[in-house]
């Protein structure tokens, strides 16, 4: 088990159970009064712990070691999946997979970031950040969806896009907007689920959806705390506070109405149960594609279209120059 | 749930003539490229570019318009709409603090500024960023702007082009400053099926969030010389993969000769350049009816 420095009391007393338990064999003395004592006590520091999750330790739950991914998600919910390689242009992007797959036996989808499991695995698929051919593999994924009418699943979990000098001199910028205008105009149902990082541009290049939802344990923001902290606080040290001023949770994230929804993880963190939290995240989807294919197609794009518009935070004072058209005499 | 975002005021009307400080003709402009000097009046009447080496000196919405409009006529257009510190931001100083400096150091509402005029007769909308303005940060004023900028050009069946200058995405707004990316793009769409043209004009320096939405999905994407274009930094860069750059790397010509760019106009051809291609787009075809 990997604890977290904020597990610390967590991580104590199954040391203390350890101990007692080698003690019990070496002496054979009954030692399961006192066990069960620290079980309790484990699960309620647990909560106690849980419960009150400071920003920065969700941003560092996100990035657990031990958290499932998405070929992990990806094996749990769906059935028959088929991967699908390249973007046909340049390369196979391993940071961003995807292929066709069935939900409860029906067609759908799935694209998503995908982090490497091991240190060998890590440097394969660039911890999890996609380069234009990654962004440009889930356009012609999902473009092929909506030519067959089957809906589209993105889970995202990324650090960022990378910035390397290959993924500039091909595009990122032009693949990342590219997927947000195409997306917008899905014609098929589009689930967005963070599940892990929501990291900046790179997150969005495949976050535009009818339905975005946040696990938990997740973040997402327009930068990470850290760079967060090294650009305004011209330091390192200030992570914690840039998670706080970032709003970055799931809490903050739907109270703005940045995402629509929120999936719960054990207590403990989707690592902790992630069959359970696979569960979880099928029955969400389950649930918001059947929702959405109650909606006509244009329907589902105006409500895309209107939801976005929405986003944004400003004063709109009362001037005699609101910019009406019926003013301005060079219409002719 | 987003009408809370919206606080209407009565007071605070707005006017939209800016408050234009007139520099002596005397005071010199060293080129930062070439370090040739010129006086002030001579830059201006050079569109402020170098008169030896061709440097695009960085400027902002009022210098473009004064360039692109004719006999610089022009109405500014949702001059309504200024920013608030919604998050209650703070890092070394509130966000707030940094919008009231900019507003005042600039005699600006935020960091786009979108206007209605004539180029060689014939009607534009051009959204013009401000480099001035906290580093020309894209947060919920400058969406919302463009967002309105494209309902106007749809409700008046008027072209559209957006200046970008940029240093990325507006940290002080957090994910609001991220979705502008979304929404803007998204009402590009609409902007598409309204069949009207939309030009991205891409000048020093263009990065981050910006690049990687509006300024990179133009029916032609344009920009003026050297100007560095990129999502990620050049210093981010390198310090990921540790190595030099190539030299001209992220510039203009280097995004030209990698497919990014459909030309680069010098700031002196730009207006005939855009009044040529805006032409193509909106002149009716002979003949169908
Ligand atoms: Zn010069």
């Amino acid at each position: 088990m990997q604890f977290l420095d904020f597990e610390k009391p967590l991580e104590d007393l199954y040391t203390q159970i350890h101990k007692l338990k080698e003690m019990s064999a070496k002496n054979k003395v009954d030692v399961s009064n006192s066990v069960r004592e620290l079980d309790a006590s484990i699960e309620k520091t647990r909560s106690q712990i849980y419960d009150n999750l400071t920003p920065w330790q969700r941003v560092q739950l996100s990035r657990h070691p031990d958290r499932p991914y998405t070929l992990y998600y990806i094996e749990k919910i769906f059935t028959n999946f088929t991967e699908l390689y390249g973007d046909r242009q340049v390369k196979d992007d391993k940071a961003m997979v995807g292929g066709m797959a069935l939900l409860n036996g029906e067609p759908v989808m799935v694209v998503g970031h995908q982090k490497g499991i091991n240190t060998k695995m890590r440097q394969l698929r660039n911890f999890g950040m996609a380069n234009p051919e990654g962004y440009r593999k889930a356009l012609r994924l999902m473009k092929m969806a909506e030519k067959f009418n089957r809906p589209i699943i993105t889970l995202i979990d990324t650090p960022g896009a990378f910035p390397g000098l290959e993924a500039e001199e091909r595009g990122q910028a032009e693949a990342i907007a590219r997927n947000l205008f195409e997306m917008v105009n899905m014609k098929v149902p589009v689930i967005c689920v963070i599940i892990g990082e929501g990291a900046s541009g790179g997150a969005l290049g495949i976050g535009v959806g009818d339905r975005v939802a946040m696990m938990e344990n997740t973040w997402y923001s327009v930068i990470s705390p850290e760079s967060c902290s090294s650009i305004l606080w011209r330091s390192w040290n200030f992570k914690e506070k840039a998670a706080e001023q970032l709003k970055l949770t799931y809490k903050d994230m739907s109270s703005f109405g940045l995402v629509d929804d929120i999936i719960p993880e054990p207590v403990g963190g989707a690592h902790s149960d992630p069959e359970k939290t696979a569960e979880t995240l099928k029955t969400y989807l389950t649930n918001a594609i059947s929702a959405l294919k109650m909606i006509s197609p244009d329907d589902r794009i105006t409500q895309r279209i209107e939801k976005l518009s929405k986003m944004g935070f400003y004063d709109e004072t009362v001037t005699a120059d609101n910019g009406t058209p019926a003013q301005i005499d060079a219409i002719t | 749930m987003s009408s809370t975002w919206f606080r209407r005021s009565k007071k605070g009307i707005l006017t939209t003539t800016e408050e234009k400080k007139e520099t002596p003709d005397g005071l010199w402009h060293k080129c930062p490229q070439c370090k040739t000097t010129a006086t002030v009046k001579e830059l201006h009447d050079n569109l402020y570019i170098c008169h030896k080496c061709n440097y695009h000196n960085r400027i902002n919405a009022k210098e473009y318009f004064e360039i692109l409009f004719d006999n610089n006529e022009y109405k500014l257009l949702f001059e309504n709409i200024v920013p608030k510190d919604f998050l209650g931001f703070v890092d070394m100083k509130p966000y707030g603090a940094r919008i009231e400096e900019a507003q005042k150091s600039t005699g600006l509402k935020d960091a786009m500024t979108v206007g209605h005029g004539k180029m060689n007769e014939k009607d534009f909308v051009v959204a013009c960023m401000n480099f001035n303005f906290i580093g020309g940060s894209m947060g919920s004023v400058v969406g919302e702007k463009i967002s309105r900028a494209i309902d106007y050009c749809i409700k008046n069946k008027l072209p559209l082009m957006v200046i970008s200058k940029s240093g990325g995405a507006r940290m002080m707004e957090s994910a609001f400053s991220l979705m502008q990316m979304a929404k803007t793009a998204a009402k590009l769409t609409q902007l598409a099926k309204a069949q009207l043209p939309y030009i991205s004009l891409m000048t020093d320096p263009t990065t981050g969030g910006v690049t990687a939405s509006y300024a990179m999905l133009g029916d032609i994407n344009i920009a003026e010389p050297n100007a560095l274009i990129c999502f990620a930094g050049p210093r981010v860069i390198k310090e990921t993969i540790k190595k030099d750059l190539p030299a001209g790397f992220q510039r203009s010509e280097f995004l030209l000769e990698h497919g990014f760019l459909d030309f680069i106009a010098d700031r002196k051809i730009l207006k005939q350049k855009l009044t040529t291609v805006l032409e193509w787009y909106m002149i009716e075809p002979a003949g169908t009816h």
